[in-house]
C-alpha cells in the first residue's frame, strides 16, 4: 500500500471517530472518546518502546501522575486548559528527570523499574491523605452542559491530543532524534561508537513518552469527574497500551493507530458478549499475538496475502 | 523489648518472602524471563491447598507436597509447550507472554474460586518467649518456608539437575556444548519455580488469607526481594526476602503500615540504579 494511501485512510479514520455524535448514539461516541485517548497513549509509547526499543511499563505512571497534576490546580481554581498544560510540563519534567536515573539500566533491569514505578507513584499519592484525598479519590470540577454536549466537547479534545502526539511522531520519525533512536534499538553500544548521544536522545524519548501521557490524563480526569489511585495506576493499562503498539507495529508512526482501534473494538466486543472472562480473553489475545503476529497488523503484506489465496483458489487441481 | 518483638516479626515475614520469591528469582536467573505468572502461581497453590483442608480436611502439610507435585506439572508443560518458544525473544516479548498467561489463570480462578478471601485456621494458639509473642502458625509457616529453600539450596548444590541448572544459567552455549539439553533444562527449571510458587502458597494459606487480589502484591513482592537480594541464586532469594522483611516491619512500626511498601519499593528503586546485582550479587547478569 503506498505511503500516501495510508495516511488518506488515516484521515479518514480520524473523521470517523470525530463525526460519531452526528450518527451514533452516546455508548458509541464513548467508544470514540476511548479510542482517540488510548491512540495518543500508544503513539506515546511508541517514542520510548517502538522507535528506541527500551520495554518500558511505565504508561499508567505517568497517566495517572497526569490525572493528578490536572485535577489538583483545578481545584484550587487554576482554568481548566491551563491545568492541562501545567499537567503535560509537570510529567514531562517528571520523566525527564527520572529518564536520567532509570535510562541506565537495560533490559530487564529496566523493564521491572519502570514497572516498580508505577506502584510507587500510586502508593505516594494514596497514603498522601490530605492533597489527594488518599483512597477516597478526588472529585474533579465538572464542565458545564448535559451529558452528550460534554461528551462531544471531550471527544474533540482526545482527537487533538492524538493529532498533535501523530503530529510529533511525523517529525520525530523523520528527523536525526527518530534515527539516532531506531540506532539505539537496533545496537546500542554500537550507535554510542558511531556518535549517536544515546543518554540524551533516550532522555527526549522518555520525556515525549510521557509528557503527552500527563495531557490525556488531566484530560481524563476531567472528563470523568473523579479519580482514584486504583483507577489511574492500573496494572492493566500499563501493560495494555504496549500491546496494543505491538498489534499495530512497534516503531512505526500508523502502527499504534491501527493497534490501538484494533484492540479496542476486539475488547469492546469480548466486553459486550463475555463479560466474566473478559481478562482471560485478552491474555488469550496477547498470547496469539506473540506467537502469530510477531511484527504487529502492518507487517504482513496483504497484498501477498491476498495474491496467494487467490493463486490457491483458482489453481487447478488444488482441492481434490 | 518493642524492637526486639518489630525484628522477629520482621524475620518471620522475610522468611516467607523469601519463599515465596526465590522461584521467580531462578527463573528469572536460568531463563531470563520476568515471570508474570508467579503471582497467580503462588495463588493458586494456596486455593489447592485450602480446598484441600476445607472439602477433604487435609492437613496443609500433607498437601504441601502434593500442591508442589500439581504445580511442577503445570508450570513444565507451560513452559514446554509456550514458553520455550520464544525464551530467546527480548523481555517486551517474554514479558509480555506470561503477563497475557497470568490473565488468563487470574480470570479462571476468580471465576472458578470467586475473589472471596479464604483461609486454612489451625488455631495453634500462641508462644510467649520472654515477651516476645508469635503465633504459632506464624512460625510453623517460617521454618516451612525455610526448610523447603534449604532444599532448593542442596538441590542446586549437590544434585546433578542442581548443577545443570547453574550451569546453563551462567552460559547457555557452553552448557549446550556440554550435552545439556538446554530446552528441557529451561522446561524443568519453570516447573520448579512454579513448585517453589505453589509451596509458597500452602504456606500462604496457613498464614493469611488467600484471594485472587493478591496475585499482583506477591509479585511486587518478589520483584523487590530479587533486585535486593541479587539475581538467580537461593542465597540471593534469601538475603534480600529477610532484609525486605525486616525494612518493612520498621518501617511499618515507624512510619505507619500503609507506607511499608512504599519503602520497600523505593529500596528496590535505589538498588536497581546503584547496584542492580543486588546484594549479593554477581556482575555481568543485569
Amino acid at each position: 500500500m503506498p505511503q500516501s494511501l495510508r495516511y488518506v485512510l488515516f484521515a479518514a479514520w480520524v473523521l470517523a471517530l470525530a463525526s460519531t455524535p452526528l450518527w451514533a448514539e452516546n455508548y458509541v461516541v464513548r467508544l470514540a472518546i476511548v479510542i482517540a485517548m488510548y491512540t495518543a497513549l500508544t503513539l506515546s509509547w511508541n517514542f520510548i518502546g517502538g522507535f528506541a526499543g527500551y520495554p518500558s511499563f511505565s504508561t499508567a505512571a505517568f497517566f495517572g501522575l497526569g490525572c493528578y497534576a490536572g485535577a489538583l490546580p483545578q481545584n484550587a481554581g487554576v482554568p481548566m486548559v491551563l491545568a492541562w498544560a501545567l499537567a503535560t510540563l509537570f510529567v514531562g519534567m517528571f520523566a525527564a528527570l527520572l529518564g536520567i536515573i532509570i535510562l541506565r539500566l537495560r533490559g530487564h533491569y529496566f523493564a521491572i523499574a519502570s514497572f516498580a514505578l508505577v506502584e510507587v507513584v500510586r502508593l505516594v499519592i494514596s497514603s498522601w491523605g490530605n492533597l489527594t484525598g488518599g483512597g477516597d479519590g478526588l472529585n474533579v470540577p465538572l464542565v458545564s452542559g448535559g451529558p452528550s454536549a460534554v461528551a462531544q466537547t471531550f471527544l474533540g479534545v482526545m482527537i487533538a491530543i492524538m493529532l498533535i502526539v501523530f503530529a510529533v511522531t511525523i517529525l520525530v520519525d523523520r528527523s536525526r532524534l527518530g534515527f539516532g533512536l531506531s540506532c539505539i534499538q537496533q545496537n546500542e553500544d554500537a550507535a554510542d561508537m558511531v556518535g549517536v548521544d544515546t543518554t540524551r536522545y533516550k532522555v527526549y524519548a522518555y520525556t515525549l513518552s510521557a509528557m503527552f501521557c500527563g495531557t490525556v490524563g488531566a484530560a481524563y480526569a476531567s472528563w470523568t469527574g473523579y479519580i482514584d489511585p486504583s483507577d489511574s495506576f492500573s496494572i492493566i493499562m500499563t501493560v495494555k497500551v504496549p500491546v496494543m503498539c505491538l498489534l499495530g507495529g512497534a516503531g512505526t508512526v500508523l502502527g499504534p493507530v491501527v493497534g490501538a482501534a484494533a484492540f479496542l473494538l476486539l475488547e469492546e466486543f469480548f466486553w459486550a458478549n463475555f463479560l466474566e472472562y473478559n481478562r482471560a480473553i485478552l491474555g488469550a489475545i496477547i498470547v496469539v499475538l506473540i506467537f502469530f503476529l510477531p511484527g504487529g497488523l502492518l507487517r504482513i503484506s496483504y497484498s501477498d496475502l491476498l495474491s496467494r489465496t487467490v493463486r490457491r483458489s483458482t489453481q487447478p487441481g488444488a482441492t481434490p | 523489648m518493642f524492637h526486639l518483638q518489630t525484628l522477629v516479626n520482621g524475620v518471620v515475614l522475610g522468611a516467607l518472602y523469601a519463599c515465596l520469591a526465590v522461584g521467580f528469582s531462578l527463573v528469572w536467573g536460568v531463563l531470563n524471563v520476568i515471570n508474570m505468572l508467579h503471582g497467580s502461581l503462588i495463588i493458586l497453590g494456596g486455593y489447592l491447598t485450602f480446598f484441600a483442608w476445607h472439602s477433604f480436611g487435609v492437613n496443609p502439610i500433607i498437601a504441601l507436597p502434593g500442591v508442589a507435585l500439581v504445580l511442577y506439572i503445570i508450570g513444565y508443560l507451560t513452559q514446554f509447550l509456550v514458553i520455550n518458544r520464544i525464551v530467546n525473544q527480548p523481555v517486551l516479548t517474554t514479558l509480555t507472554l506470561t503477563f497475557g498467561l497470568d490473565l488468563i489463570l487470574y480470570n479462571f480462578m476468580t471465576v472458578y474460586y470467586t475473589a472471596t478471601p479464604v483461609r486454612v485456621t489451625l488455631d495453634l494458639g500462641v508462644v510467649d518467649f520472654g515477651g516476645v509473642v508469635m503465633p504459632i502458625d506464624r512460625l510453623l509457616g517460617m521454618v516451612l518456608a525455610l526448610v523447603l529453600t534449604g532444599i532448593l539450596y542442596l538441590v542446586m548444590r549437590s544434585s546433578r539437575l542442581g548443577r545443570a541448572i547453574v550451569a546453563v544459567r551462567m552460559d547457555r552455549t557452553a552448557a549446550k556444548l556440554m550435552g545439556i539439553r538446554v530446552h528441557r533444562i529451561y522446561a524443568i527449571t519453570y516447573g520448579i519455580g512454579a513448585l517453589m510458587a505453589g509451596a509458597a502458597g500452602a504456606v500462604f494459606a496457613m498464614v493469611y488469607p488467600v484471594t485472587t487480589n493478591l496475585t499482583g502484591a506477591f509479585l511486587g513482592k518478589a520483584f523487590v526481594v530479587c533486585v535486593i537480594g541479587g539475581l538467580g541464586s537461593v542465597l540471593g532469594a534469601l538475603v534480600g526476602g529477610l532484609v525486605l522483611g525486616v525494612i518493612e516491619s520498621f518501617a511499618g512500626q515507624f512510619f505507619g503500615p500503609q507506607h511499608a511498601l512504599t519503602v520497600g519499593f523505593l529500596l528496590m528503586l535505589v538498588l536497581l540504579v546503584v547496584k542492580p546485582t543486588g546484594l549479593t550479587g554477581i556482575k555481568g547478569f543485569e
